[in-house]
């Protein structure tokens, strides 16, 4: 059964120590106010989804057509909204709030998000590049990458050749992170390792693709208030 | 205070709950009692030298000690709230007058001793 994922601001990271003494590098995310907001179903949408909204929104910077979207789900108005397709069964009530102990400590998860932009990156920075030597005749280019190509056949530049330009600031999902703790009174996920994107970004965590879901995990999801 | 400096603040009060952590400075000579894991054993062994910096703060705060083991100088770096701690005693305070005591390690035998820094005595109460 697939679940919903959650949303989650990024707040920074920090080290936690477990029992045998050995620290763990930690990302701490906090999942706030995160709500169900709508419903994507077969019959209507042609897929199964759940549309999740977090954080907070004055009423007033919310345009009119969304502030009747949220008060047709009788949530306030949201920060930001993200779709999770799940399976039939996996639908949460609209208007539930979804809580850090959706996920369990040990469980392995995907966390997807906007990575910091590095603006227009030269080859060596972008793709690891080596330059060129610091000596030996070469002058005002040590920096660049070298050929770009072969000879008169092909003749051309491939496509997705590796040069510079635009890096990060695009989606990336980082897979297979471990939940470290929860916390459900302040609803933060502690999570092993770094995750995309600065501080105070939002991004989203999902079951890992490439592990079993732990049977401990709530089914269809962890959640408050606003029963089916 | 943010949401993640109180999370530094609750775990560092979790991992020295019940435990003293002696007030020391660079100079100072430390005997620190480390806890060692031998499959399902777990023992007590004393690392024993001169503290040549402290470096960080609050939960990130380490410190390094530099002893002379064997002819070879050995430097080991410690989290101060590090639960592989078992605790750390100050055997000898050192006068020094900087901070990182990095000019140590190009110093052997007479030169690279550290003059006794008297402390005050705690009021007999």
């Amino acid at each position: 059964m697939a679940r919903t994922g959650l949303i989650a601001r990024k707040l920074g990271m920090m080290r936690v120590f477990d029992e045998n003494g050995t620290h763990i590098p930690v990302t701490v995310l906090q999942v706030d106010r995160v709500q169900v907001v709508a419903h994507r179903t077969r019959e209507r949408d042609g897929y199964v989804a759940l549309q999740i909204g977090g954080g907070f929104r004055k009423p007033k910077n919310a345009g009119n057509p969304l502030r009747g979207h949220f008060r047709k789900a009788e949530v306030e108005p949201k920060e930001v909204l993200t779709e999770f397709h799940v399976a039939e069964d996996g639908l949460v009530p609209v208007g539930a709030t979804l809580t850090a102990n959706h996920f369990v400590v040990g469980q392995k998860v995907d966390v997807s998000g906007t990575t910091i932009g590095k603006g227009f990156a030269g080859a060596m920075k972008r793709w690891n590049f080596g330059g060129l030597r610091a000596t030996h005749g070469v002058s005002l280019s040590h920096r660049s990458h070298g050929s770009t190509g072969q000879r008169q056949d092909p003749g051309k530049v491939f496509k997705n050749k590796k040069m510079a330009g635009h890096m990060g600031d695009k989606r990336i999902t980082t897979q297979n992170l471990t939940v470290v703790r929860t916390d459900a009174e302040r609803n933060l996920v502690m999570i092993k390792g770094a995750v995309p994107g600065s501080a105070g970004r939002w991004v989203e965590i999902r079951d890992a693709v490439k592990h079993a879901l732990p049977e401990a995990a709530p089914k269809p999801g962890g959640f408050t208030g606003r029963a089916a | 205070m943010n949401l993640i400096e109180t999370l530094e603040a609750e775990e560092l009060a979790r991992v020295t709950a019940g435990k003293t952590i002696p007030a020391f400075r660079p100079g100072d000579t430390l005997r620190v009692n480390v806890k060692i894991k031998e499959g399902e054993r777990e023992r007590v062994q004393a690392y024993e030298g001169v503290c040549i910096g402290r470096a960080g703060s609050g939960l990130n705060e380490n410190f390094t000690v530099r002893k002379i083991s064997f002819g070879e100088g050995v430097e080991r770096i410690f989290p101060v709230c590090s639960p592989s701690i078992d605790s750390i005693t100050v055997v000898r305070n050192g006068k020094v007058r900087r901070a990182k005591l990095y000019y140590l390690r190009d110093r052997r035998g007479r030169s690279a001793r550290i003059a006794e820094r008297v402390v005050a005595r705690p009021a007999k109460g």
